[in-house]
């Protein structure tokens, strides 16, 4: 059958970009597609996609015309990125000197032991993210845990097996 | 905005809060915030409302007020009283001006003439809790850019370089090189154009003094910064904030849009023929990039890994051109220096190490929070008149300055005065300004282990004494903590700190075996009990299959 006239339309045209691939490249042109800004460019990406995908990558390679293994070596030199995507929910342990003082490590073996997963990884069913963090600065307040972006002072494990509990963590 | 407009605005705004019936401040730095601080600001807020006193009671939000431990902390300017842990629910009575003795109130009653409070001296904090950081008209009232105004209408670049040369002011990141020498290599550089770079990359764990600068005092440092640019005849400055310290990225980007708005930075500064932009760059998590050649790589958007030096940064930087790079808090005394003069500043500290240091307190300390104290205040003032000592019932063991590139300093020691030198003489370091107080419970060998952690994770990998050494180092170490290993791995351990130390390309490989090192020299009796006897004197470690690993 032939194609109406405006599903021709519809095939030949670009397909309608998604907002986060506009804001995305409005940065991108802000820095005038600088291979200066990558890091810039890969904290908005970060934060509009949640993780850093391949795909993601390639596009932003092209973009700011670099070689693919030099924002691949960025991407994985600085901690702050992530190649895979995160859990539902997230933990991260503040594991600086003042909370490792006060006990950060039990928080983080609870934590790990629970999920199932190491510290930087996500539990197999997709529900919770644990990572342990260089120090958050909240030394004031140790043991510190950044439960889904709000700051817990002085945490014990067993606060900790409570909240799992109720966010449904076997 | 002229120099005389700023006077005026100056003049204003002072005459605004003085016609106020009250002004409120609310910490709301991070510490605070995390123990419900916002809730009571705005508690707060709506009672003033309620009680019908808006436009004559007003309440703002400021930066650490120091007594982290006592959070959320608010500030009364009618009476000058503090009060700390409060709840939303004793917002009606401070807003009514506090009950009498007894009420609940007054039960939430900070002393302010407490050690805390008395043996500090605050010249980087001195707004910290004074001041709204999201509000420029406050940091005028309170004499911001009245320094910047002086240097620029009174005072050469020259001048100003000299002003900070006599000041005795040294770099407070934690290496003190003098900071009036540093600006002036970059100001005698003849290319162009230079740059001005503050380090804001705070990597220490245990440390949180320039988050803290930044969160509650920002157009401080940017003073500072554009203070160094017209020294040494820059125009452009960069600050370099770690990802991590959302809210002091936001307050900054707040500030330099103000600071814009006002003349204060951007082109024309207070209508003179100055320019100077400041732009943040937000760190990405990696503690290598506290270094200077690797935070440089990072601007430029590579991997933050360190280069040989020299060329140094005040001569080949940033793009190849001359950089200034100093700390938050180097920057933060700039300000002061310029408007009170080098004179003043020297009279404060000891003879090599002038001014003040702010420090993070944490650990096993009652009082945990953030101070400021003039150099040469000796280490017990500081833990045990100020941070309150060791809770009851444990016994002080060690402190630790420095962070991972630091040691461990015990209690024999206690009376060392803190200024650059001393602490490098009994084996540790002033660093940035973290200051972990350890008791009984801890294990000096596992405190190693864990710097030593930390540095094997963060070595960037570029040379390989850093990279191989500190795996080798740590493996030890954790044998040890276990129980596994034999007394030549303490023989093994000194040589590979020596070798770190001689031969890795940046400061965190030399510095990290420093934590071993001053355990050793003071702690060797654990190593050797754990090692000999299968047993940790902190009955921290867990050893097991120590007879067996022996054999």
């Amino acid at each position: 059958m032939p194609l109406t006239e405006k599903q021709t339309k519809a095939a030949v045209s670009v397909p309608p970009k998604d907002n986060r691939e506009r804001m995305l490249e409005r940065a991108m042109s802000r820095h005038n597609y600088s291979g200066d800004a990558l890091i810039e460019v890969l904290h908005t990406a970060q934060e509009l996609y949640g993780h850093l995908s391949p795909q993601l990558l390639t596009n932003i390679a092209r973009k700011l015309k670099l070689p693919p293994s030099r924002v691949l070596g960025v991407t994985t030199f600085y901690h702050f990125f992530s190649l895979a995507p995160k859990g539902e929910h997230s933990f991260i342990v503040c594991t600086g000197t003042a909370c490792y003082v006060k006990g950060a490590q039990a928080l983080l073996d609870k934590l790990t032991h629970r999920c199932q997963c190491k510290a930087g990884g996500t539990s197999a069913d997709g529900k919770v993210s644990v990572a342990g963090a260089r120090c958050i600065g909240s030394c004031g307040l140790a043991p510190a845990v950044i439960y889904d972006g709000n700051i817990l002072a002085r945490v014990t494990p067993e606060q900790l097996d409570a909240e799992l509990d109720r966010i449904g963590v076997k | 905005m002229t120099v005389e407009e700023l006077e005026q605005l100056k003049a204003q705004e002072q005459e605004r809060q003085r016609k106020l019936e009250n002004r409120i401040y609310c910490c709301t730095a991070a510490g605070c915030v995390s123990s419900g601080g916002e809730q009571v600001r705005r508690a707060l807020a709506e009672e003033v409302k309620a009680q019908g006193l808006e436009g004559r009671v007003e309440v703002c939000g400021t930066g650490c007020m120091g007594l982290c431990s006592h959070g959320p902390l608010v500030r009364s300017e009618k009476g000058g009283k503090l009060y700390g842990d409060l709840r939303p629910a004793d917002a009606a009575a401070l807003v009514r001006g506090g009950e009498g003795e007894g009420s609940a109130l007054a039960a939430r009653e900070i002393d302010t003439s407490a050690p805390f409070f008395s043996k500090q001296l605050k010249i980087v904090l001195a707004n910290s809790g004074k001041a709204d950081p999201e509000r420029v008209q406050d940091y005028i009232a309170a004499g911001g850019y009245q320094a910047l105004a002086k240097a620029l209408t009174e005072m050469t670049p020259q001048e100003v370089i000299e002003e900070i040369k006599n000041s005795g002011l040294r770099g407070r990141g934690g290496a003190g090189y003098a900071t009036g020498i540093k600006w002036e290599l970059v100001a005698r550089q003849p290319a162009s154009p230079k740059y001005v770079v503050c380090n804001a990359d705070e990597g220490d764990p245990g440390a949180f003094m320039d988050r803290s600068v930044l969160e509650g005092d920002p157009h401080r440092v940017l003073e500072g910064m554009a203070l160094a640019g017209y020294a040494v005849g820059a125009h452009q400055g960069y600050i370099y904030v770690r990802g991590e310290y959302a809210l002091a990225i936001q307050r900054l980007q707040t500030a330099i849009k103000q600071a814009e708005r006002e003349h204060l930075l951007g082109s024309r500064v207070l209508e003179t023929g100055f320019d100077f932009r400041v732009d943040v760059r937000i760190g990405a998590g990696a503690f290598v990039c506290g270094e200077e050649t690797a935070l440089i790589a990072s601007i430029e958007g590579k991997r933050g890994q360190p280069k040989q030096r020299p060329p140094y940064p005040s001569e080949s930087g940033l793009w190849e051109k001359p950089t200034l790079i100093n700390n938050v808090e180097t920057f933060a005394n700039v300000p002061a220096i310029v408007e009170r003069g080098a004179e003043w500043f020297a009279s404060i500290g000891t003879p090599s190490s002038k001014g003040t240091k702010v420090f993070a307190l944490a650990g096993r300390v009652e009082n945990t929070g953030l101070i400021e104290v003039p150099m040469g205040t000796p280490l017990r003032t500081i833990l045990f008149d100020i941070g309150g000592g060791v809770p009851e019932g444990s016994e002080f063991k060690a402190a630790q300055t420095g962070g991972p590139s630091g040691g461990c300093i015990p209690a024999e020691h206690l009376d060392t005065p803190v200024d650059y030198e001393s602490l490098q003489r009994i084996g540790s370091i002033m660093g940035s300004g973290g200051l972990i107080v350890m008791d009984t419970t801890s294990c000096m060998v596992d405190v190693a282990r864990f710097f030593m952690e930390f540095c094997m994770d963060e070595s960037c990998g570029k040379c390989i004494p850093c990279r191989a050494g500190t795996v080798q180092m740590h493996e030890i170490l954790e044998r040890i903590t276990k129980g596994q290993a034999a007394e030549a791995d303490v023989d093994m351990l000194e040589q590979l700190a020596a070798l770190l130390k001689e031969a890795s390309l940046c400061g965190l490989g030399q510095t990290a075996p420093n934590p071993v090192l001053s355990t050793l020299q003071y702690f060797r009796h654990e190593y050797e009990a754990h090692i000999k006897e299968g047993r940790c004197p902190a009955g921290h470690c867990r050893i097991d299959g120590g007879e067996e690993a022996r054999r």
